[in-house]
């Protein structure tokens, strides 16, 4: 256990040290960020259990087998999957310090991430639109939970980036936004991850 | 337990959270990954496996995409010791399992039409 | 005029002469309050001080403040209940009312009060223990009291406004659904608890990132405090639960809400999922609230025992392994649920392995105080006291995790003595016993001890009279939330004597609110800072903690550091060298946590009332604060050496 130093704003030693001083602040919110991402992850789990208790339960409302169109689900898991590999190479610009390759990159990641929401929201609007409800059955609760759920993380992350982006542009590459770079590009990866398993669980195990 | 009686040392202070990846490791994830999702795609869509057999594939490449992208994305491996990160990991991931399985098992003889 | 008349009459509460004076006393105190802050000009003094601190010290004051009244809450509702089955056949409350209560009662002790209460010794004690000078993320930390506080207010408000949940303090569907419920009651409950239960969930990552990261060099995890392990083992066990929590009772407002299909009784809903859900949180979450209670049992039995504390090692990896057993207990709560022999057989095994590290940490504070030269100050009273209560209440728990058994006892009497034996006996004598033993730390002087024995006595000898009879009740038959009995049950006398037991718990109580009160105007001072010669980091400074608490890193190289340190020192060890001040980097004060807890409130309003043009603003309000938040980089500022010599100083005339 390296001690981190005992301080209230931690890892600061004092003036001598300037910025370097909030260099295991950082660590310690990176930190803190994992251990959200676990309970994130308890999240995730719980209405995963909910839905595949549920996901028989179609209370003779469309089934999963009829409802899913792969196409729109694949394409969603490739753009998914291609952001979570650029938000890879913004972290890496970051390292080179390359400011404009990094917001590059993040905008490359967002314009993904958004597409992908785009494509989700069709995809429910369409089925409700064939009166396949989140009141329909408790198999379409379930679903519309679940994957609704995994898309507000994904939204919430887009607004969260393009904060990110402003201050990369007002601040520049520093200790702090180091570390929420870092922190954010976790964020995606995770999500991509809880998609795959959406993606296996709901879709294909849904229309196999 | 790595102790430093002085807790002051610098070179001491986490670093862990730098990511030490590279474009490399990145392409490799990101083709593996690729792999890992066309595989369950052409196998069960075309039905070359089915039933049991379908669902274990489909399970099996998703754990493996997930390792994949906890190693070539997450940088899982390079945290220093001690491994806070990943043990928060294993523990979480047991409660998750605890949930899903759980769940299912205790359901089965409660199911309702 | 008569639609403003009808929606009054909804909107608020009516028809109960209770509410009616719980109407007039809110507005009541409300005025008191703003009037006593205007007058003496001390709104800027309670922004400042209070509502924007990030100080560790204070944030656990509020929490413990509020923990109290919600106490008095919980403890009224208690006692209604009681005065209600006091004898046969009573009318004291009508059977809608006694739902509402023993609803409310229920959830106000443990998440309301319970809670807080533990969250209020966590923040007092642990930066203190561990020698660092705030928690890892102070600003969150008040966020998440804020938060609580909200979710509390939140929850409260349905006694005056809209009506109270009725549909017991888990909720179960479908009685909650909107079939059966259509009133706002249970949608005060849902909000109230997803709000505060966020917080709880931020509380218990700051913890364990704050013991794990922030201790004082030297102090390796094997040579921190007991109460710290413990804190540690219950964020741990909190980050794991509450999460399931949000989910569970998200399912049932998106139920309640959008006309889903989670726990309805048709459209393929399975009203046993959410038992299932709920209890896989449930159970954690008393292990939760108990944990913290071993670790102050642990420091108050080996101060007051002048003993090291026995069996430090079994302790810690007691504390852990309950805190993950934990997870796979939840069925022993509906094993009359049906879901099979194997299932019922595996829950009640795992159930019974939890008593194994329970018993091995009974043993080690009895062997603790084996030998040891004990003196009965309060705080060790409250432990002495909880140790044959524990015992029993713990051991009718292992009656109870036999299944086959338990279709006796399920939801009798008997279940209800039990579990306030533990949470009575094990939580409430735990956080008391806390909260006598770092008073001094936190206020700067002593609470009168000859009170304190007082309300001890009462609440002990009240626990036993209230409780013992319902086991036997519960084996006569009765059955918990029956609102009256008749007199051909027999169950008279024994419910009688229950009543009189609660009532000495609520004397004891009484006694306790008159020894704070009496201590502040007799001001024991506390000029030592050690008045229990203590043993940990914490009775090492001047009490109260000046705010940066340390003035310089304490170095640390054995269990009971500052024990070791005076004995050192009386057998004529030299001083360790002080080492030279540094301007010490703080933490600013934040408004932020406190306005964005208030626009929870808000959207939680809305969305109780199906008001969405309050909920959107709402949301948008606390979307803003996180931004707002975001984009501030000024967050810290450097207390200058001359200053911090100017507080030591002093501190130490104090002495």
């Amino acid at each position: 256990m390296a001690n981190q130093g005992n301080h209230a704003v931690a890892g600061a030693h004092g003036h001598d040290h300037g910025h370097g001083g909030h260099h295991d602040l950082e660590a310690l919110r990176q930190m803190g960020f994992w251990l959200f991402l676990i309970t994130d992850c308890i999240l995730f789990g719980t209405l995963f259990a909910t839905y595949i208790v549920l996901h028989n339960n179609t209370a003779g409302g469309p089934t999963a087998s009829e409802l899913f169109e792969m196409p729109g689900v694949i394409a969603e898991t490739f753009i998914l999957l291609t952001s979570s590999f650029t938000s890879g190479l913004a972290v890496l610009c970051m390292n080179r310090g390359s400011r404009k390759g990094l917001i590059g990159w993040l905008i490359v990641t967002a314009i993904l991430g958004a597409s992908f929401i785009g494509l989700e929201v069709s995809e429910f609007i369409k089925m409700v639109d064939e009166g396949a409800k989140i009141s329909t059955s408790a198999f379409l609760s379930g679903f519309f939970t679940l994957v609704g759920t995994h898309g507000l993380h994904v939204s919430v992350g887009l607004c969260w980036m393009v904060a990110l982006m402003i201050q990369l542009g007002k601040r520049g590459i520093t200790s702090v936004t180091k570390r929420k770079v870092n922190v954010i590009s976790l964020y995606w990866h995770f999500l991509d991850v809880v998609w795959i398993f959406v993606f296996t669980i709901v879709y294909m195990m849904g229309v196999m | 337990m790595a102790q430093h009686p002085t807790g002051h040392s610098h070179d001491a202070h986490g670093d862990s959270h730098e990511s030490h990846g590279s474009l490399k490791s990145y392409v490799i994830g990101f083709v593996l990954s690729l792999v890992l999702t066309i595989i369950p795609l052409v196998a069960v869509l075309n039905d070359i496996v089915e039933g049991t057999a379908a669902r274990v594939v489909l399970l099996v490449t998703a754990v493996l995409q997930f390792v994949v992208q906890l190693f070539f994305f997450m940088h899982l491996r390079e945290e220093k010791k001690p491994r806070w990160n990943l043990m928060a990991l294993i523990l979480g991931l047991v409660i998750v399992l605890t949930i899903v399985i759980g769940s299912i098992w205790i359901m089965t003889y409660n199911a309702v039409a | 005029m008569d639609k403003i008349k009808d929606f009054a009459s909804d909107f608020f509460v009516t028809g109960d002469p209770l509410i009616y004076g719980a109407d007039v006393a809110i507005v009541l105190v409300t005025v008191a309050i703003v009037a006593v802050l205007t007058y003496f000009k001390k709104w800027g003094w309670l922004w400042r001080e209070w509502l924007t601190t990030v100080d560790h010290k204070k944030i656990g004051i509020m929490y413990i403040l509020a923990a109290l009244l919600m106490l008095f809450r919980g403890g009224v509702d208690a006692l209604l209940m009681r005065t209600q089955l006091i004898m046969p056949n009573m009318d004291f409350l009508k059977p809608e009312h006694y739902n509402e209560i023993f609803t409310t009662h229920g959830v106000i002790m443990i998440l309301f009060m319970a809670m807080p209460l533990m969250f209020g010794l966590f923040n007092i004690a642990v930066p203190l223990q561990i020698g660092a000078r705030d928690v890892a993320f102070p600003v969150l930390n008040s966020l998440s009291f804020w938060l609580f506080f909200m979710g509390a207010m939140l929850f409260n408000l349905s006694f005056v406004i809209g009506g109270s949940p009725n549909g017991g303090w888990l909720a179960y569907p479908p009685l909650t659904e909107k079939m059966f419920s259509p009133g706002v009651g249970q949608d005060f409950y849902i909000w109230g608890i997803q709000i505060s239960g966020i917080g709880s969930l931020m509380t218990g990552i700051n913890f364990i990132v704050t013991i794990l990261k922030m201790r004082a060099p030297g102090m390796t995890l094997m040579k921190m405090p007991m109460f710290t392990w413990s804190v540690l083992a219950s964020s741990l066990t909190i980050i794991l639960a509450f999460p399931i929590l949000t989910v569970t009772l998200a399912l049932l407002f998106i139920d309640r809400f959008l006309g889903a299909h989670f726990f309805t009784l048709d459209g393929g809903g399975n009203p046993m999922m959410y038992i299932n859900l709920i209890w896989m949180w449930g159970h954690p979450e008393v292990y939760i609230v108990i944990l913290p209670a071993f670790g102050i049992f642990s420091e108050v039995v080996a101060t007051f025992s002048k003993k090291k504390l026995f069996g430090y090692t079994s302790m810690v990896f007691a504390l852990m392994s309950i805190s993950v057993v934990s997870f796979f207990t939840w069925a022993h709560h509906f094993f009359t649920m049906g879901s099979g022999a194997n299932v019922n057989a595996f829950f009640a095994i795992s159930t019974m392995i939890i008593a194994i590290p329970t018993g091995v940490k009974v043993f080690n504070w009895i062997l603790t105080m084996y030998k040891g030269k004990i003196s009965f100050k309060t705080p060790m009273l409250w432990t002495m006291g909880f140790i044959p209560c524990f015992v029993v209440g713990g051991m009718t728990g292992v009656l109870l995790s036999v299944a086959p058994a338990d279709f006796q006892f399920h939801n009798s009497y008997f279940l209800i003595a039990h579990f306030h034996q533990v949470l009575i006996g094990g939580v409430a004598f735990g956080y008391f016993a806390g909260l006598y033993y770092w008073w001094p730390k936190m206020f700067g002087f002593s609470l009168n001890e000859k009170l304190g024995k007082w309300a001890f006595w009462l609440w002990n000898i009240g626990f036993y009279v209230c409780f013992m009879p319902q086991y036997v009740l519960g084996l006569m038959g009765m059955t918990r939330r029956y609102s009256t009995y008749g007199w051909d049950t027999g169950w008279f006398g024994l419910n009688l004597v229950s009543t009189i037991g609660a009532f000495l718990m609520g004397a004891g109580f009484l006694f306790q609110v008159w020894q704070i009160l009496h201590s502040i105007k007799f001001m024991e001072k506390d000029t030592t800072g050690d008045p229990w010669d203590g043993r940990t980091l914490e009775w090492s400074i001047p009490s109260p903690a000046p705010m940066y608490n340390f003035a310089t890193d304490p170095q640390v190289r054995e269990v009971d550091d500052w024990w070791e340190e005076k004995q050192r020192l009386a057998s004529g060890g030299a001083p360790r060298p002080k080492p030279a001040l540094e301007p010490i980097h703080m933490p600013k004060n934040s408004g932020m946590p406190f306005i964005k807890a208030t626009f929870w409130f808000i959207a939680g309003f809305g969305f109780v009332f199906d008001w969405m043009w309050m909920a959107i603003p709402g949301l948008i309000g606390v979307a803003a604060c996180m931004l707002a938040h975001s984009f501030n980089y000024d967050t810290d500022y450097y207390i200058p050496v001359d200053e911090i010599e100017r507080t030591e100083a002093a501190a130490r005339r104090g002495v």
